[in-house]
């Protein structure tokens, strides 16, 4: 196995999800099934292999820095679940 | 008069600059059809009829002065509901976005606006883009119009079944690994994925940022020219953006294909690709030879490995790009949690379907520490492989014709429960998206069954005008699709 259950909870912390006990049981199944087959990239020696993390070869994309129209606050936070003053509420914290 | 909904779109720019229809008129057509027919496919999830008509009045009024008329006024078109627009619900096909109501619009829906263009409503499509059957959709699957039992493809396979069920006079999709492709394809319609950083990805919910690319789906490939003249672009707001000068796609609708090299990738043409698909693609191969077209074949050595590198790079991105869905901003908050660590989890988990779940893990996994170095660097090093494969064979040709996918729609539930044999339905498609080229899908004929099939044409950056020329050939060769799914 690729992946154990545990690793399985550990990373569903990492993302933010959870998971109930039989969820976590075919997740980690597929999961593993899925790390098995992207494994094949090993049979490729890629020791001297640039990395691309960007299709073009774009560098610097520069613009002016002017002052452009932005979306009033009361538009941004039309959508938030909760707002109070031109803020988004949060559950508290501290 | 002829019957509005089978025309292409240049077809009713025609009548419509003669004045011998209104916009009003099509667009009432077309609500019509959607009533009609939309209940058996699924092809929308939003229908804005008010919207629509109000557009399709402007428009009127445009075309009544001859004043800033382009081939897109008064079209109605559909739009993949991951596309934001401006005061209408855009879901992504997700729960947690059931509410959500943009307040601006994407760039390519300012240009729509801009050319008076009509927009009927918003497409099913798998949550998030993430699928290759739109079943992944939150609220409801989508049926293939040639037979309502199987898929439409996905992840836009409202945009592909709406053009193809003739609900839309145009659509548009987004592509990652091939979500505009391989709909085109199983729906048999035309459909492009321009080059990454051809047209502006502002206002399109982000997947896999390095591989996501808005194009037009659509009935024929002049028709599809049209729209990606008005979609592409430089664009401020996205600095992935390319500017360059951008040619008339209409220029490149010229018959015969004299100084093409058409170039076969021998490893497109393997065992499980379905017989009659291949018989279609190469019977289509020898049909673009007798237009002129020398034929060579070439080969793209790492294709083998182009499936498991997307499935890591792809939700690495996706990952981090779906941590924006929190329940502070936007979308979804449960009504129920102890603290804002469990606000976050139960909003996640219940917002999320299974397969965006999946993606989420995998991509969290592998960018997890200790991790990176044996899945993302090296995923993006066989990037790399499979970028210099394409290089190299566009020194031996201008173009690469291929299947869009290894067979024909398959059934609704086939794949459901297998995340793997789903991905593997991709591996024509998503080679593209990695090198950042562009490619389209073309209709090239029907199984025994009767299941359209689609060739699929690869290009360099930038080349789409040689995709285009080469298609519309094809479509010379062949002829357009002249039986409709359903009547």
């Amino acid at each position: 196995m690729k992946i154990t259950t545990s690793e399985i909870e550990y990373v569903a912390h990492l993302a933010r999800l959870s998971f109930d006990p039989s969820e976590i049981e075919s997740f980690t199944r597929q999961l593993n099934d899925i790390l098995v087959y992207v494994s094949k990239l090993e049979e490729l020696d890629t020791s001297r292999v640039k990395p691309t993390t960007h299709a073009l070869q774009l560098t610097n994309a520069l613009r002016k820095d002017e002052v452009r129209p932005s979306l009033p606050v009361e538009k941004i936070l039309s959508n938030a679940p909760e707002r109070e003053e031109g803020r988004f509420v949060v559950p508290k914290i501290i | 008069m002829p019957i509005l909904i089978d025309l292409s779109i240049h077809e009713l720019h025609d009548i419509l600059s003669r004045r011998d229809v209104s916009a009003v008129e099509i667009t009432k057509a077309y609500l019509n059809r959607i009533d009609e027919v939309d209940p058996k496919i699924r092809a929308y999830l939003t229908v804005t009829a008010d919207k629509a008509l109000a557009q399709a009045e402007d428009a009127d009024r445009r075309l009544k002065k001859a004043d800033a008329v382009t081939p897109l006024t008064g079209i109605p078109m559909g739009i993949k509901d991951v596309i934001c627009t401006k005061g209408v619900r855009t879901t992504c096909g997700s729960k947690i976005l059931e509410n959500f109501v943009p307040p601006y619009n994407a760039t390519i829906m300012e240009k729509l606006e801009a050319h008076g263009a009509i927009m009927l409503g918003k497409l099913n499509m798998d949550e998030f883009a993430m699928g290759s059957s739109t079943e992944n959709s939150a609220y409801h699957p989508t049926h293939n119009p040639w037979d309502i039992e199987r898929t439409p493809g996905g992840s836009s396979g409202g945009s592909a079944a709406s053009v193809a069920s003739r609900t839309c006079a145009g659509s548009l999709g987004s592509d990652t690994g091939g979500s505009i492709r391989q709909p085109a394809s199983y729906c048999g319609v035309v459909g492009l994925k321009p080059t990454y950083g051809r047209v502006s990805r502002f206002g399109l919910v982000a997947f896999a940022s390095s591989l996501d690319q808005i194009g037009p789906i659509s009935r024929d490939v002049t028709d599809c020219a049209l729209l990606l003249n008005a979609i592409s672009g430089h664009d401020y707001r996205d600095s992935t953006s390319v500017s360059r000068n951008m040619p008339d796609y209409t220029d490149s609708l010229t018959p015969g294909l004299k100084n093409y090299t058409l170039g076969i990738p021998k490893e497109y043409f393997i065992s499980g690709l379905d017989p009659d698909v291949e018989k279609s693609v190469k019977h289509a191969i020898s049909a673009l030879e007798s237009h002129g077209a020398e034929v060579v074949e070439v080969s793209l050595p790492h294709t083998e490995y182009a499936v498991a590198t997307y499935y890591i790079i792809a939700p690495a991105e996706a990952s981090s790009n779906l941590f924006r869905y929190d329940g502070v901003k936007y979308g979804l908050r449960v009504s129920d949690y102890k603290n804002l660590m469990d606000m976050y989890i139960k909003t996640r988990s219940q917002g999320f379907g299974p397969e965006v779940k999946r993606r989420i893990m995998i991509g969290t996994y592998s960018l997890s520490a200790g991790y990176y170095s044996a899945y993302y660097k090296k995923a993006s090093q066989v990037r790399t492989l499979i970028t210099r494969d394409f290089k190299k064979a566009f020194e031996k040709c201008d173009v690469l014709a291929a299947p869009v996918a290894p067979t024909a729609a398959f059934r609704l539930g086939e794949k459901i429960d297998n995340p793997l044999q789903m991905y593997l339905s991709d591996i024509f498609t998503i080679p593209v998206n990695l090198a950042g080229i562009p490619g389209i899908s073309v209709p090239c004929g029907l199984t025994s069954k009767g299941l359209p099939i689609g060739l699929q044409l690869m290009a360099g950056h930038f080349e789409e005008a040689k995709l285009l020329t080469v298609a519309y050939n094809m479509e010379l060769a062949l002829g357009r699709c002249e039986k409709w799914p359903i009547p």
